[in-house]
């Protein structure tokens, strides 16, 4: 079951407002909260980064009886360097994005510590995709 | 401790969830980058003390299962914060002091820290 949700570029307004609705559906599955958490998080580090630097996004949640596959396709600057940007620390967030308590570069980080398969796909001037995957019982 | 007990402490008030006033705070978090606030662990009746105010500071807990979050340094909490706060049944109190003052005067009423 595939739910697709639209995310804008600089809209802090509504950032998270995709992993909330993510949250209720999964808890309203019976879905463990430990679970629920280390998905929302992973989600919710990666729709923050789609409002905080890409242009526009679409987020592909896919519903399936043992796990949750969740996709991040961005329109923006992409990634120039992926390990680069994995590494703790590292950030390019403008300081409107840090005034919002983000930009420390821990977002990448934390999205591998909560997710059980991780993979991402960057082209500069393009893009960048985030997949993840959560599995119910592990 | 008590949320309300929590509120009295620090010349505080709650303004959203007073139904939960008797709710139990037995650890705190104190920071205002709410990226560490996401690397935290599951502690159960954690409560979030900021100065960061805003609506993601009421998101973050969200995700983060935080259902008590005290705003300092006398910041002006949006009604679209309390509405969002509300709808997760989130307790916001808020108080004048400084997150150092705040910190210091839990602390010292014995509510042990995260880490």
């Amino acid at each position: 079951m595939d739910f697709v949700y639209h995310v804008e570029g600089g809209d802090f307004t509504n950032a998270g407002s995709t992993s909330s609705e993510v949250k209720r559906m999964l808890k309203k599955l019976g879905v463990s909260p430990d679970i629920v958490k280390r998905t929302v998080v992973a989600l919710y580090e990666a729709e923050v980064n789609i409002v905080a630097h890409a242009y526009r996004g679409d987020i592909t949640v896919d519903l399936e009886e043992d796990k949750v596959r969740i996709v991040l396709a961005d329109e923006g600057p992409g990634i120039p360097n992926i390990d680069w940007a994995m590494q703790k620390g590292n950030s390019t967030a403008s300081p409107k994005v840090r005034e919002m308590g983000f930009g420390a570069g821990m977002g990448l980080p934390n999205i591998k510590n909560n997710s059980d398969e991780l993979n991402i796909q960057s082209e500069v001037g393009k893009g960048t995709t985030i997949e993840f995957v959560n599995y119910f019982n592990k | 401790m008590t949320v309300e007990e929590i509120a009295t402490l620090v010349q505080g008030e709650i303004i959203a969830g007073t139904e939960y006033k008797d709710k139990k705070v037995e650890r705190v978090f104190a920071s205002d980058l709410m990226s560490d606030v996401l690397t935290l662990k599951d502690y159960d009746n954690l409560m979030l003390v900021t100065g960061l105010c805003n609506l993601q500071s009421i998101r973050t807990c969200e995700m983060s299962d935080i259902e008590i979050i005290l705003i300092v340094r006398g910041k002006v909490v949006t009604p679209e914060m309390l509405e969002l706060a509300e709808d997760n049944d989130m307790v916001v109190i808020r108080t004048d002091f400084s997150l150092y003052k705040t910190s210091g005067i839990l602390y010292g009423a014995g509510i042990p820290p995260v880490y």
